[in-house]
């Protein structure tokens, strides 16, 4: 390698970016099974909940009583509930929520707890300790209990369920962040910057910010699995999004009253889809944790 | 029976499978120690030796496969069953390992730790094992072992961990002890003791000892043998006279001839020096490039208060070399921030170019900045992993010459590759994949590339092996020589400064203990402290090192007399 004359690059060439981190990370993704079935399947899903209603249209606002509590058939695959709505086309409007608030309520959790965690962890001294007492203060109080006095107080819609959740789950990210932070910000490179006279926001922008990507990316995949379980507990609680409008947790709720009369297409699908998209989710978070670990080789 | 050897490898090869194949680590490794002598495993970083030493005690990681045999005391090591290894280890061999820190647990109290390793091997009781702890802490020299004994880790300094660490390796009389690199990461004047406690105790007991280490000077000083090792295969083995003084193989040659040697002064000092010397100053007439007077730092307040640096006065001028040595925790580090910007003195005047630090503000400020190059330890921590090497180096350009364009800065980049001499092809690559002598130039080149007026190098070459070390430093003269800086460099290597520096301020414990012309101050020193510091260090010339060590026990039973 040391005698290869190089190609000369056209001299106002942009200077390169090196890219052989990310294409390492990308091959060990791949070489992860779990992950990358984690992947397809929260593919799969989306798609189900967001395209799935043009391909299988069903009728989800009036009620058809006497179509009520059918099991399956061919003309609805998954039965239907108490009030005649197809359940296969239920769990794609429902899914539709859990979706959008669970990943909405993750990204906001971790955009949140990334703001407060390198604020406290780059400034350090007694704004650190203020922000950090925050946290160990919210941590202590449980967030279901939070969640359920504000769900109970304001009977929240879809967007009010995506900032209540954010706000309850913003901690552990911020914790996890501040620690990365802390030893960034005394690497070499960052001294350096520092001693020849570069601003603090360059060593953000610059070091900072992207040497905790992977920390922020692994962080997002598992605080959105958290939040649709939360959204799962709060909706099957009855606190969650109201009729018509439902959610996978609030299926699961409606129909427990019908478990006693062996209506098992009720519970089943709505549980069998939470149950498979945390664990989508988890698995690609521990596959992107895999990835990113430098420190592993 | 005495002289069958302790240790027996015979053709023992030893491979890594990992994510880009498999790694031949060791291959065809032949050596033997005899019950009672030192054999050292000398080599450079990748060499192999430490490799050999964990595969003669069965504790290779799970990804590796160990060929060939080794024989520990009869024993065959090499696929042997865990429940065996684990009876072997502790008792017939032990290891002692490089960094006292972490191989001692911080919960348990030392004498338990000692005890344990005890009672694992010996059927003992409780208070009997303790009372032997307490018999080992004094075997190895802790003063005042009854009450030493319930201490925990952290109350101990690092060489007395150390000792710790020995006398759990030797609590259950081994018959082979591995050391690796068991005084690397201590202090000269502690490796000094630690190596003579080594020393008594295997002359003492009769036990083998196999030292891996790189470090030329612990070999001369230590070891009876030596094998030395490149690229996973043993190139040479003899008596350490021979193979240090008289070596054979181009590689051994090459690697005796990066060592920096201290020189030493044949005699006594002599004459007092002249008072141009004491003075901080040593050009009169211009104005130092960075100059600290009477620079306190204290961390943190009230009874917790640490003073790094009492009252400290250095400059340095154009041009010139000023080597800051002393031993860990004597501040050079801190001085060497404060010249930085990095760290504030709580009290004194720093200043840069001649102007006041604390009265530059803004622009001016950054100005100043822009005069300084930086050079820190660390080869893997220096450069960001996510940037380029391109953009490593360009990081000061973006940061003080904003309006340059991309056609000039990859101009400018190219210089500066070619000044460190890296290949210009370099550029483009990912820090990553380069050696650590070639990250260190790296480092240099983003140093040089505004032009500064001044760089200030903390240890920059202390990770690296010696032949790395040589080059890193002859391209960093080469470039003063040419550039003209004024160079502040931090080292606990008195060889490497004597060599590199004109001049050179000693200090400890937050003082500046002397400072001079490296000639000068270094050949005859004046102060107590600066001598032992000269008399602790090890020259890699066994019979030289003999005297030294002769002459060092002897005035050191001088003062304590």
């Amino acid at each position: 390698m040391t005698a290869v004359q190089m190609a000369p690059e056209a001299p106002g060439a942009p200077v390169t970016v090196a890219a052989t981190g990310f294409r390492l990370a990308a091959r060990r993704f791949r070489g992860n099974t779990l992950a990358v079935i984690g992947l397809a399947l929260i593919v799969v899903i989306v798609l189900f909940c967001f395209v799935g209603p043009f391909v299988y249209p069903t009728d989800q606002t009036h009620t058809l009583l006497e179509q009520a509590n059918q099991g399956p058939s061919a003309a609805h695959w998954l039965g239907t509930d108490a009030v005649g709505h197809d359940v296969l086309g239920r769990l794609m409007y429902g899914g539709k929520v859990s979706l959008m608030v669970g990943i909405a309520a993750g990204v906001l959790a971790t955009v949140v707890g990334t703001l407060w965690g390198s604020v406290a962890g780059y400034v350090g001294g007694w704004v650190d300790a203020l922000m950090m007492r925050v946290v160990d203060a919210g941590i202590a109080i449980p967030a279901l209990f939070i969640l359920l006095v504000i769900s109970a107080i304001t009977n929240p819609g879809v967007g009010g369920l995506i900032v209540i959740l954010g706000l309850v789950s913003w901690l552990v990210p911020s914790r996890l962040i501040r620690a990365e932070t802390l030893t960034l910000k005394n690497r070499d490179y960052v001294l350096t910057l520092r001693a020849i006279g570069g601003s603090h926001a360059r060593a953000i922008g610059k070091h900072l910010l992207p040497n905790s990507v992977s920390t922020i990316v692994v962080a997002a995949t598992f605080q959105v699995a958290d939040a649709i379980l939360l959204v799962a507990y709060v909706s099957y609680l009855g606190l969650g999004v109201q009729p018509p409008a439902t959610d996978w947790g609030g299926m699961l709720s409606a129909g427990l009253t019908a478990a006693y009369s062996g209506h098992w297409w009720l519970i089943v699908p709505p549980g069998l889809a939470v149950i498979l998209v945390v664990c989508a989710f988890n698995a690609v978070g521990d596959g992107l944790r895999d990835a990113f670990d430098v420190r592993g080789r | 029976m005495t002289n069958e050897p302790i240790l027996r490898t015979t053709d023992l090869g030893v491979s890594f499978s990992t994510e880009s194949g498999t790694v031949d680590a060791v291959r065809g490794v032949s050596l033997s120690v005899a019950p009672g002598e030192t054999l050292a495993l000398v080599g450079e970083s990748g060499s192999g030796k430490s490799t050999v030493a964990l595969a003669a005690m069965g504790l290779l990681s799970g990804n590796a496969t160990a060929s060939g045999s080794a024989v520990v005391a009869g024993h065959e090591v090499v696929g042997a069953a865990e429940p065996a290894l684990r009876a072997l280890r502790g008792s017939t061999v032990s290891m002692v390992f490089q960094e006292p820190a972490t191989a001692l647990d911080p919960l348990t109290r030392v004498g338990a730790q000692i005890a344990e390793v005890i009672r694992n091997h010996r059927d003992v009781s409780a208070s009997a094992a303790a009372a032997e702890a307490v018999d080992l802490l004094r075997r190895v020299g802790i003063p005042d072992p009854e009450s030493r004994t319930r201490s925990f880790p952290f109350q101990l300094s690092g060489g007395q961990r150390q000792r710790v660490v020995i006398a759990m390796a030797i609590a259950n009389a081994p018959k082979l002890l591995i050391a690796d690199e068991p005084t690397t990461a201590l202090d000269v004047t502690v490796q000094a003791e630690i190596l003579e406690l080594l020393r008594a105790l295997a002359v003492e007991t009769g036990t083998g000892v196999l030292l891996v280490t790189h470090n030329m000077g612990v070999v001369a000083d230590f070891a009876d043998r030596v094998a030395v090792m490149l690229q996973g295969e043993i190139v040479e083995t003899g008596g350490v006279e021979d193979v240090l003084l008289r070596p054979e193989h181009e590689y051994t040659k090459r690697l005796l001839a990066a060592v920096p040697r201290l020189d030493v002064a044949g005699d006594r000092p002599a004459a007092p020096v002249t008072d141009a010397e004491t003075k901080p100053a040593g050009r009169p007439g211009a104005a130092p490039v960075v100059d600290l007077r009477d620079v306190s730092v204290t961390f943190g307040r009230g009874a917790r208060a640490v003073h790094a640096l009492a009252g400290i006065d250095i400059a340095v001028h154009a041009g010139e070399t000023v080597g800051l040595v002393g031993e860990s925790g004597s501040g050079k580090s801190t001085a060497a921030r404060v010249a930085l910007g990095l760290i504030k003195p709580t009290s004194g005047t720093v200043s840069l170019f001649g102007q006041d630090l604390r009265t530059a503000k803004g622009r001016d400020r950054r100005a100043l900045r822009s005069g300084i190059g930086v050079v820190l330890q660390d080869p893997v921590a220096s450069l960001d992993a996510r940037m380029s090497v391109a953009e490593c180096i360009a990081e000061p350009l973006a940061v003080h010459r904003r309006g340059m364009s991309s056609a000039d800065r990859r101009r400018r980049i190219d210089e500066v590759l070619d000044a460190v001499r890296l290949p210009r092809t370099l550029a483009s690559r990912a820090p990553r994949e380069l050696s650590g002598g070639q990250r260190q130039r790296v480092s240099l080149a983003r140093a040089l590339v505004l032009e500064p007026r001044l760089l200030v190098a903390d240890e920059p070459t202390s990770a690296l092996d010696v032949s790395v070390q040589e080059t890193v430093l002859e391209v960093l003269g080469e470039l003063q020589d040419d550039l003209g800086f004024a160079c502040l460099f931090v080292s606990h290597d008195l060889a490497v400064v004597q060599h590199f520096a004109e001049r050179v301020v000693v200090m400890r414990q937050g003082i500046v203990e002397e400072q001079g012309t490296t000639g000068t101050t270094l050949l005859h020193p004046t102060t107590d402290y600066t001598r032992r510091l000269l008399a602790a260090v090890p020259v890699p010339d066994p019979v030289l090192q003999r005297q030294r060590r002769t002459e060092r026990l002897a005035s050191l039973a001088a003062v304590t007399a």
